[in-house]
């Protein structure tokens, strides 16, 4: 049984693969997720404003504590010293190169050119396989129009296209008013793949302190069908590999997401509450379902319910919510 | 001699840690200035894993006080293990009863003491001998260093004579002269301790250890058959103590070349006139000596180090037989006796020796006193006690360095008398602000000469009793000889003045300083065109009369272009390099260069790269005015407060606030330690950089700005239209809303602009929002000047606005509440501080009848460090009362103030009881049976008492006397008790336990920082789990002791857990829950603090997280609840909302963890939401349990 995959131009033995999460970190959870049958293996997020935050406080708590009263020079032990954000992520790449066999992709995301750009540059050095795009950008002004938005993403993706010649990977946000034209105008800029979407922080209201707070919930395998319809609508229009996330947790959510035509499936949330083992599960249960539908490779099976393989544009946009309203229908051969 | 040692610049404090680290096994410690370095360096280096002579990490433990600190080293020490500790002043008086236990043991140890005053009228920090000599009677050996080399030498030698002489000793040196002198040293390696301490000695220390396998009984009881003859086995010891010591310092001397004698002399061989003393004056005598010896003089001067026991045999050996008269200074006082312990020892061990024939002449001695609290001691009081000994009829008893118009004991001196040793040094003073670098900075600087060059140097640094806007003077010395000026940089002496903060100039005369011809830099966003113009007449009359250079640069312009904000030290550094000259300049900032590499390490290599970038440029922003001819023409600097500040503030405050509190005379200070409150006010620091500009358009009237602002600096007043027409131009106001006040009336939200230290919080709190403009809120804060200007004036005004009714307000309301006035205000905590808002809170609803407790740390030092006072009066001269005790006692100390307030309560009952014929049935049944539950019953209770005592003016009973003297009692006092975490969870917790058992009516504030905070944010049994604190470097590895639910066990005790940032109606009815109920209440109150790292503008929101994660569920257990048959316990908080690592990893303390020990953290994090969510199911169950009311069965039976 076959299930090799292309992704971002190299051939992955198997199209899972863990999206970027703390299971990176670790040396041995990485390891477990490749013997698991992981594909590849996106890094947890190098944020250029964590960075940055993380330099200013331990700058701040850390090496200038001095407040000039007399009997506290300091509050916190600063004797251990230890990586930069950076340093530490790109150690952590290394280690990972040479620990694994499949490939690695690191992930980014930046707030400022220059950020991007150096940050990028010492990951490709470090020996990434490809780099992730994490492009987190919440429109707020109501002068920036969806074409400036738009925009943005180009131009960061040419700007490191044009410092780097890893593939580079672009994760998205569902808020395109034209996702399948974005997609292409990234083709067009320099794009490998795209995955499809980011999940955001949203804060909520703490109605006792009259302020926001944070909150973040795992995700579910309801959401898996806001990127399952764009997958397919975009499978085989594309040259760029397309990756799936968000809510994919069983063998029948990532089976699903290959029938709409995805590239490579991404797991977050479930192998963080099932321990990396579960890919395993995942993985035997898509080989247990090609055996019964008598499949020998992914390839028989991506995209048989994509855009391109319905045999009109109805199927999976417009009609679809009056196929679901059919289902109440009464059966004609029943008297009314 | 051994092979050429390594130099190494550092303090007195690391110095005595190093020696102690590498000879000892087993540490126990607790924080107290100025000791706790010592700690904190040992703590350090076990958990770096840096081993001891014999290869082990010495194990380093953490107590709840010093007294359990020593008695965890006496244990040690019983069990055979090389045990030391490090104390000072009160930590080491609660040692003192097992001084006593390990010295009648023959147990050897040394105990290190950074020397420092003990508390008396009032608690001083800073360094005397008050606290060594309180342990005279322990049998301790105690060995005194001088300076920081000696620190390093003395803590080696008294480590090796302990182990030969098995007498265990003090050694101490001077607290913050010596402690945090940094110096150029010659260190001690392992193989210099290797061979000064004596083996043999260390395996039969060993052998005597208690072990089962060769059992012993030590510490039994004797009777008078026994005890006494048991007292004096020990004398052949101490006999021979004084020749081993002297034997050590003989070894230490042959392999270093330092010569340490147990008296050693200095000075003309045949002196007529001799000082004597011991700790770091020493210096300062010594210049003086070699300065009047080289004159022809005969004067010379004997140190002290080896105290106890106190040999005369050896001090007879120094002291040279010409000497006709001898001065024996002491750093002490002993009120009361005939002289202080120095004085005395030596005229005892000189009197015997004549009347033993030993020697033949008597010299005239003479004690005095010098020095308490750091006083500053230089060669020219030197010199007045040389002439004092020359006089005919020299003064007995004399003082040293204060002008005494009281007793008339002080010896004038010359302050323009200077000796030769100041010839050749270069010094340099710098005045910074206390988070701008600069002591760290030159820290460096001395460390760099010290390594560059061939010069000596030293270091010194004057630190704030403020935390905010904290200011520091560092004084730097080198020069080719070693520097042994153990007082600060004298007016004229400096060749080098730098100001790193140009509101500096208006406030001190640091140009007193400047010799003539010298240099004065100034950090100034001025252009060099326009900085002369901007310096005050006084500094510009100054530079012109000395004739100094003087240098501009804009450091800050510099730093905020290179991304370092307002840290100007590494620019400043370099300047300071590039005008002196000492080394190559190209060296320097090479030095520089590496030391900013050193700092950051790999973890800070973006502001690595910053501080390069700042170091390359830096330069360039230097200029020199050339202010040759330049008019005088600046400002008079204002007065420090104003002319209508009452006598004694003008008279003794200002010059206190000004720093010219030394040329106060004694007669002017208050004998008993009583000070008047409310003089914070005329402090005006004008800290902040911007202030908040209320819009009253905007505003809803809340009131939650007043409720978190820390300083007090932003207060509501409603008050009638009628007068308005006199308000200044820049005083807002607005309607009042809302039916509970009178129509018409108007209300304000008014900034003390000057007052304000800028933290943001009440913008920050602000829930209303301009709909149009979301960025301005009802209270923003602005940089402008102009509008800081006019609200000088408006706060004037505001303030003499008639306080609203208290009656008529409703204090559970926070808006109502935040109209009371404030009687805590303008403290030196910090920049949001998150402890003061709830003071400041309980003195608006109970201020004026307070009477409050306080134990030291953070709350008595912002609380009550001199110059002034943050409590203060209302307008009927109403409000706190204050004092701190000690840190250990402070529920005790209020529970005493209870039982005196209780007894003249009920003295002043019996007495109206029996005077209710003269005074009325009625009234005094009325006076009786007040309900003082409210503002209004109190209130009418006081109109009651005041005609009582009128009337009882007119009775001419000595009942009525009496009860005169009584009566204000008759109306209720509140009695609270605050105190921080430290104190509360650890020293005093033995105190607080008992209190709150006794069913008093009394008020505990835990204001819970869950560190020392004051002494710089050690781990109390307060620190959450996984937490990063000094003494747990590696996340403290246990959860938070559970205060709460331990004091709701007692069932009788009022329990609330509070955090204003998350909840404030919450806090406030906790507050006047607590107060109300008639037995001890126990408020814990969370407080983000900058020990947790986070940026105190973060304070509310901080709180807010710790709320929701679980981490501070809040609650209120109130056992009047019972009564009513419901469960006691309300919890005011919902179950963890957010991930404890949401909150935890918003504070560097927690997220430090993170990237030290990874492993570590997350078994930390993991293990504390667990522990949340347990902690939450238990307290729901808690407060879900059926109440059985009274001889009803429970509910189900």
């Amino acid at each position: 049984m076959d299930l090799v995959t292309r992704y971002l131009g190299m051939d992955i033995r198997t199209p899972l693969v863990p999206s970027a999460s703390p299971l990176a970190r670790d040396l041995d959870s990485a390891r477990r997720l490749e013997d698991a049958g992981a594909g590849a293996l996106i890094m947890h997020s190098l944020f250029e404003e964590a960075v940055r935050g993380e330099e200013e406080g331990m700058s701040r708590f850390l090496h200038e504590q001095e407040t000039g009263f007399g009997e506290a020079q300091s509050f916190l032990p600063a004797h251990w010293d230890f990586e930069h954000p950076l340093d530490d992520y790109l150690d952590n790449l290394r280690r990972l190169k040479e620990a694994l066999e499949i490939p690695v992709v690191a992930s980014l995301n930046g707030v400022s050119p220059g950020g991007w750009i150096k940050h990028a540059e010492e990951i490709q050095a470090a020996g990434a396989d490809a780099l992730e795009l994490n492009v987190y950008y919440v429109p707020t002004d109501p002068d920036e129009d969806s074409a400036q938005v738009e925009r943005r993403y180009i131009d960061l993706l040419q700007l490191l296209r044009g410092h780097l010649n890893l593939p580079i990977n672009m994760k998205l946000s569902p808020w395109f008013s034209a996702l399948p034209a974005m997609v292409r105008r990234l083709e067009r800029a320099g794009a490998s793949g795209v995955a499809l979407f980011n999940r955001f922080y949203q804060p909520d209201i703490n109605i006792d302190s009259l302020r926001l707070q944070p909150s973040l919930h795992p995700s579910t395998s309801g959401e898996l069908l806001l990127p399952m319809r764009w997958i397919a609508l975009l499978h085989g229009r594309t040259e760029l590999s397309l990756g799936a996330t968000s809510g994919i947790h069983t063998a029948t959510d990532a089976i699903k997401l290959l029938l709409a035509g995805t590239d490579v499936v991404h797991l977050c949330s479930a192998l963080l509450v099932h321990g990396p083992g579960h890919l395993e599960t995942v993985l035997a249960g898509i080989r247990e379902w090609m055996d019964a539908q008598g499949f020998e490779s992914i390839d028989e099976f991506r995209g048989r319910l994509s855009y391109l393989a319905c045999p009109d544009l109805g199927e999976l946009v417009r009609t679809s919510y009056i196929r679901i309203l059919d289902s109440y229908s009464f059966s004609p051969g029943v008297m009314t | 001699m051994s092979d050429t040692p390594t130099l190494v610049t550092l303090d007195g404090n690391q110095a005595a840690a190093h020696v102690a680290h590498l000879c000892n096994e087993a540490i126990a410690i607790y924080p107290i200035t100025p000791a706790s370095p010592m700690g904190e360096w040992a703590d350090e280096w076990s958990s770096l894993g840096r081993t001891n002579l014999w290869g082990t990490v010495p194990e380093v433990v953490e107590m709840q006080s010093e007294g359990g600190a020593a008695g965890a080293i006496h244990g040690a020490i019983q069990a055979g293990a090389l045990t030391t500790s490090f104390t000072a002043s009160q930590g080491l008086l609660l040692m003192i009863p097992n001084l006593y236990k390990i010295a009648g043991e023959l147990s050897p140890l040394v105990l290190h003491v950074a020397s420092r005053s003990l508390a008396v009228q009032a608690l001083s920090i800073f360094g005397d001998h008050s606290d060594v000599m309180a342990c005279r009677g322990t049998g301790f050996a105690m060995l005194c260093s001088g300076s920081v080399q000696e620190v390093m030498d003395l803590a080696l030698i008294a480590q090796a004579a302990t182990l030969e002489g098995r007498v265990p000793f003090i050694h101490f040196f001077d607290g913050f002269r010596t402690s945090h002198e940094v110096a150029k040293i010659a260190e001690l390696s392992a193989d210099d301790m290797r061979a000064v301490l004596d083996a043999e000695a260390i395996a039969a220390h060993r052998a005597r250890a208690l072990t089962p396998d060769r059992p012993v009984v030590r510490g039994t009881s004797q009777n008078p058959d026994a005890y006494f003859q048991g007292r004096e086995t020990v004398n052949p010891w101490y006999r021979a103590l004084p020749d081993i010591v002297q034997g050590v310092m003989d070894r230490l001397g042959a392999r270093t070349g330092r010569r340490y004698r147990l008296f050693d002399y200095q000075g003309h061989p045949e002196a007529e006139r001799v000082v004597l003393l011991m700790g770091s004056g020493s210096g300062a005598v010594a210049e003086t000596v070699d300065h009047l010896a080289a004159r022809g003089e005969r004067v010379g001067m004997i140190r002290v180090r080896l105290y106890r026991p106190f040999s005369s045999t050896h001090l007879l050996q120094a002291l040279p037989r010409t000497t006709r008269a001898l001065a024996v200074l002491d750093r002490t006082k002993e009120p009361g006796a005939g002289g202080e312990p120095l004085f005395k020892d030596v005229t005892t061990a000189l009197a015997q020796a004549f009347m033993d024939g030993r020697l033949a002449q008597l010299p005239r001695v003479l004690g005095g006193r010098y020095g308490l609290s750091s006083k500053e001691f230089t060669p020219a009081m030197v010199k007045a006690v040389f002439d004092e000994l020359a006089a005919p009829r020299p003064r007995q008893g004399f003082t040293l360095g204060i002008h005494d118009d009281l007793s008339g004991s002080s010896l004038d001196w010359d302050p323009t008398f200077r000796v030769d040793a100041n010839r050749g040094v270069t010094a340099c003073v710098f005045y910074g602000l206390g988070s701008d670098g600069t002591v760290s900075a030159n820290k460096n600087s001395i460390k760099i000469i010290g390594e560059a060059t061939a010069h000596h140097a030293q270091g010194y640094f004057q630190y704030d009793s403020k935390k905010a806007g904290a200011v520091t003077v560092s004084h730097l010395r080198f020069g080719a000889e070693p520097i042994q000026s153990t007082y600060l940089i004298g007016d004229g002496d400096a060749d080098f003045v730098a100001c790193h903060q140009e509101v500096f100039l208006g406030r001190y005369d640091m140009l007193a300083k400047a010799r003539a011809g010298g240099v004065f830099l100034l950090n100034t966003q001025a252009g060099v065109d326009e900085a002369w113009g901007r310096l005050p007449r006084e500094v510009q009359e100054q530079i012109q009369a000395k004739g100094l250079r003087f240098f501009v640069v804009d450091a800050y312009g510099i730093a905020s272009d290179k991304g370092l904000g307002r840290r100007i030290n590494t620019i400043m550094q370099l300047c300071f390099f590039a005008i002196i000259g000492i080394l190559d300049l190209a060296e320097a900032r090479a030095r520089i260069e590496e030391a900013v590499r050193e700092t950051y390490g790999r973890k800070g290599r973006a502001l690595v790269e910053r501080n390069l970038a700042a170091i390359a440029t830096a330069l360039e922003g230097l200029h020199e005015v050339d202010v040759a001819g330049l008019p005088v023409t600046g400002h008079r600097r204002r007065p420090v407060v104003p002319a209508e500040a009452s006598a004694f503030v003008r008279e003794v405050t200002a010059p206190l606030i000004a720093g010219r509190g030394d040329d106060l005379p004694v007669s002017r200070f208050p004998a008993d330690g009583t000070w008047p409150l409310g003089t914070a006010a005329y402090e005006k620091r004008d800290i902040a950089l911007e202030i908040p500009r209320w819009e009253p358009e905007l505003c809803t009237q809340c009131g939650k700005c007043p409720l978190v602002c820390p300083h007090a600096a932003i207060r509501a007043k409603v008050f009638p239209s009628e007068g308005l027409e006199k308000a200044p131009a820049g005083f807002m106001h607005a309607p009042v809303r809302g039916r509970d006040f009178p129509a018409g009336w108007r209300i304000a939200y008014q900034v003390a602009p000057e007052d304000c230290t800028g933290c943001g919080l009440c913008v920050a709190v602000c829930p209303i929002r301009d709909r149009r403009d979301p960025g301005r809120k009802a209270l923003n804060l602005t940089p402008d000047r102009a509008f800081h200007d006019r609200q000088k004036p408006a706060w004037s005004f505001f303030l003499g606005l008639p306080e609203y009714d208290r009656r008529a307000l409703q204090p559970s309301k926070i808006k109502h509440a935040m109209i009371l006035q404030p009687l805590f205000e303008f403290s030196g905590a910090c920049s949001g501080c998150g402890e003061t808002p709830y003071i400041r809170l309980a003195t608006q609803l109970f201020g004026d009848r307070m009477v409050i407790a306080n134990a030291t740390g953070c709350s008595s030092i912002y609380g009550g460090n001199l110059p002034t006072t943050p409590y203060a009066t209302n307008p009927d001269g109403r409000g706190p009362a204050w004092n701190n005790s000690l840190f250990e006692d402070n529920a005790e100390f209020a529970l005493g103030m209870r039982i005196a307030i209780d007894q003249n309560r009920r003295q002043a009952e019996d007495l109206l009881r029996t005077l209710s014929g003269a005074l009325g049935g009625e009234r005094v049944q009325a006076l009786l049976e007040a309900a003082q539950d409210d503002e209004a019953g109190i209130h009418e209770q006081r109109h009651r008492v005041t005609a009582l005592k009128r009337d009882l003016a007119g009775l001419d009973r000595p009942e009525a006397r009496r009860l005169g003297g009584v009566a204000d009692y008759l109306v209720r006092k509140s009695v609270w008790s605050i105190g921080g975490d430290g104190w509360a969870y650890d020293i005093g917790y033995g105190g607080l336990d008992h209190v709150l058992a006794s069913g008093r009516d009394l008020n505990i504030l835990v204001l819970d920082t869950e560190v020392y905070s004051n002494t710089g944010g050690q781990t109390s049994k307060a620190t959450p789990l996984g937490a990063v604190a000094k003494f747990s470097a590696a996340g403290k590895p246990r959860e938070k002791k559970d205060l709460a639910l331990m004091a709701m066990a007692y069932g009788d005790v009022y329990v609330a857990r509070v955090a204003f940032g998350a909840k404030d109606v919450q806090t406030l009815r906790a507050f006047l829950e607590a107060e109300s109920y008639p037995g001890p209440s126990l408020i814990l109150a969370y407080c983000p603090c900058i020990a947790h790292g986070v940026d105190l503008s973060n304070n509310l929101r901080q709180q807010d997280l710790a709320v929701a994660a679980g981490h501070w569920g809040l609650l209120r257990y109130d056992p009047r609840r019972l009564a009513r048959g419901e469960n006691p316990l309300h919890l005011d908080s919902k179950d963890p909302a957010i991930p404890y690592r949401d909150w935890a990893l918003t504070e560097t303390r927690f997220s430090v963890l993170t990237r030290t020990h990874p492993d570590l953290a997350e078994r930390y994090l993991r293990q504390a939401q667990a522990d949340v969510e347990s902690q939450s199911f238990l307290y729901r169950q808690l407060a879900s349990l059926a109440v059985k009311k009274a001889g009803t069965p429970p509910e189900g039976a």
